[in-house]
């Protein structure tokens, strides 16, 4: 099982959302971030006093998933997620050592 | 101890509401304002001669309750809001509670001894003590009214009108200082610190200003010099403000900035983010207070006539081109307009028009916001970095800046020959001076000194009441607290639920 993460641009979220469900992904998780890599933050004036704002705002998607669907996993997110420009953000996987459901008690693949 | 001045506060309270119920004396010799008894017909007081009791206008009445309104509004919700979305999150309730709690206690001991000290005949610093707890301003015994007198011979509203209006005056001045030392001071040492000010800055200015006979004081040219010489201090000087240049702005302005020099800055001043949570709320503040000015400015006519309706227009026009200016400034200065550039240049706009908007004429007021905008830009950038204080919220940059300003070019436009009404050289006649006798020269040294006196006196007073608070209080919430946020550590609330 993986853990997959991915930091991708905020206005790209539905996108992701919908090439995820198409290849069959249950579930996600969604929070929002901020952060920064090459793109650059911007400067805030509030009457004299400069703000420099490093951080840009990012969504961060996490989906838990066997890991016969990693490649597909990986293709469906790079491809809704690409705008070329700098900012696009990364994927990261994880090992996944455990999962269970709450509900049921299920663990393992059953759970996912 | 707390214990102690609590039983004292209420016992304090209790006596003053018992005052109030109990003594209504029948009206008093008639405040100064009043003044239907001027030496040559005081004889006969009950066989009336030629005016009986004095008629109360309805008109002037119902506007001046309606601007009265319009002030409040101002106060609470408009500078509120328009200086709660300037500061962090943490720190929302604690502005908004204190410009509403330091507006409700001024209100109170503007009831109480304010309004005497100001608008009672007194000396040229100070008025007297004829209307404490407000005595008899109406006899409820006889149903009868002070009346007050208004700019217009033989013209009336009701005395209570009239305190009510300049009671919203004293109490918005006292929170405009709030901004200055917002996100630091203790709660309970900005009430003390405007009680002290109002008492002894505000009440004194306001008095050498705007005390005087009223016209129908001024009945022959026998007694012409000797009504001028119970005037105020600096009405008698000549000085014109019409709704507060120098008594509310400028006063205010030097109190903030005396403030955030001896209270010191924020911890993090320079280094942390401190930008505003809600521009949102800071628009709509200042668009209450635009609109809320009307009431200050054409009110300040007390009669709903020419000059109130020109204090209204200017109060229009002036204000819309100091946004302008502002919005320009900035594009030409950092390539981009704000909302909090055009929301300050509104406000700039208004300080400046505030002692001009019914001595100047429509052109002069467009001229006096254009340039308030781009001086408000500087108040706020080069001089707050020359001052190097850190007056939170730019009191002393826009409220300072644009009162002065506004209170010299007042002495510029007003002369006849730039389109302004001149001001009345002969109350016995009521006729305005002649554009060949106008000198913009003298005029304008008249505005500077009194601009001069209001500066030095407020910031005495302002010194001095600072010390006396940090002395007994303490000035400043601790370190943790202010690092917390004063809404938990000084109100035990959270403006918003996380």
């Amino acid at each position: 099982m993986k853990l997959v993460t991915a930091i991708i641009k905020p206005f790209k979220l539905d996108e992701v959302r919908e090439a995820l469900s198409a290849i069959g992904l249950q579930g996600i998780t969604v929070t929002e971030v901020k952060g920064f890599g090459r793109q650059k933050g911007h400067t805030e004036l509030y009457r004299g006093a400069e703000y420099v704002v490093d951080f840009l705002p990012k969504v961060k998607i996490e989906a838990a998933i066997d890991s016969s669907l990693l490649d597909r996993v990986i293709e469906a997110i790079e491809g809704a997620a690409r705008t070329g420009k700098i900012g696009d953000g990364k994927v990261f996987v994880y090992d996944l050592e455990q999962v269970i459901r709450i509900r049921t008690g299920e663990t393992g693949k059953d759970a996912l | 101890m707390k214990k102690f001045l609590i039983s004292l506060a209420l016992g304090l309270g209790l006596l003053s509401v018992g005052s109030f119920v109990w003594a209504e004396d029948a009206p008093a010799a008639p405040a100064a304002s009043a003044s239907a008894a001027a030496p040559a017909d005081a004889a006969p007081a009950e066989a009336a001669a030629a005016p009986a009791a004095p008629i109360i206008n309805k008109g002037d009445t119902a506007w001046m309750m309606t601007s009265t309104l319009l002030v409040i509004m101002m106060a609470v919700p408009g500078l509120a809001l328009f200086y709660g979305g300037l500061v962090r999150s943490k720190n929302m309730l604690s502005v908004l509670m204190q410009v509403m709690v330091t507006f409700s206690l001024i209100v109170v001991l503007w009831f109480i001894y304010g309004y005497s000290i100001a608008f009672t005949e007194g000396g040229a610093f100070f008025g007297g003590f004829d209307r404490v707890m407000m005595k008899g301003i109406w006899d409820n015994a006889a149903g009868t009214f002070a009346p007050a007198a208004t700019f217009s011979k033989g013209v009336y509203i009701p005395e209570i009108v009239f305190a009510a209006f300049q009671a919203s005056f004293a109490a918005i001045t006292c929170t405009l200082i709030v901004g200055s030392f917002a996100e630091r001071m203790k709660f309970s040492a900005v009430l003390l610190f405007c009680a002290l000010w109002f008492t002894f800055s505000y009440a004194p200015i306001a008095h050498m200003v705007w005390f005087w006979m009223g016209p129908d004081a001024y009945a022959s040219k026998e007694v012409v010099d000797a009504m001028n010489a119970k005037g105020g201090f600096l009405w008698q000087m000549g000085a014109l403000d019409f709704a507060g240049g120098t008594v509310v702005h400028i006063n205010a302005a030097v109190a903030g900035l005396v403030g955030a020099f001896m209270i010191g800055k924020r911890i993090g001043y320079g280094k942390e983010a401190m930008a505003p949570h809600s521009l949102t709320l800071t628009m709509v503040g200042a668009a209450l207070l635009w609109v809320g000015w009307f009431g200050f400015n054409a009110g300040s006519a007390l009669e709903a006539n020419g000059f109130a309706a020109l204090a209204f227009i200017n109060t229009f026009g002036a204000t819309a081109a100091a946004v302008l200016a502002w919005c320009i400034g900035e594009a030409l200065m950092r390539g981009k307009a704000s909302m909090l550039g055009a929301a300050s240049g509104a406000v700039a706009g208004l300080v400046a028009i505030t002692p001009a908007c019914g001595n100047v004429g429509i052109g002069g007021a467009l001229i006096i916001g254009f340039l308030s905008g781009f001086a408000g830009l500087w108040g706020v950038n080069g001089l707050k970095k020359m001052l190097g204080a850190d007056d939170t919220l730019d009191v002393f940059g826009v409220h300072g800046v644009c009162g002065i300003l506004g209170a010299l070019l007042t002495g510029v436009f007003n002369s006849p020959a730039l389109g302004g009404p001149g001001f009345v050289a002969d109350w016995v006649t009521a006729t305005g001076v002649t554009a060949a006798d106008y000198s913009i020269a003298a005029q304008v040294l008249v505005q500077a000194k009194a601009v001069g006196v209001t500066i030095v006196w407020s910031g005495i007073v302002s010194f001095i009441s600072y010390k006396i608070v940090d002395l007994t209080i303490g000035l400043r919430v601790s370190e943790e607290d202010e690092r917390e946020g004063l809404d938990i550590t000084s109100h035990g609330e959270t403006a918003y639920s996380r």
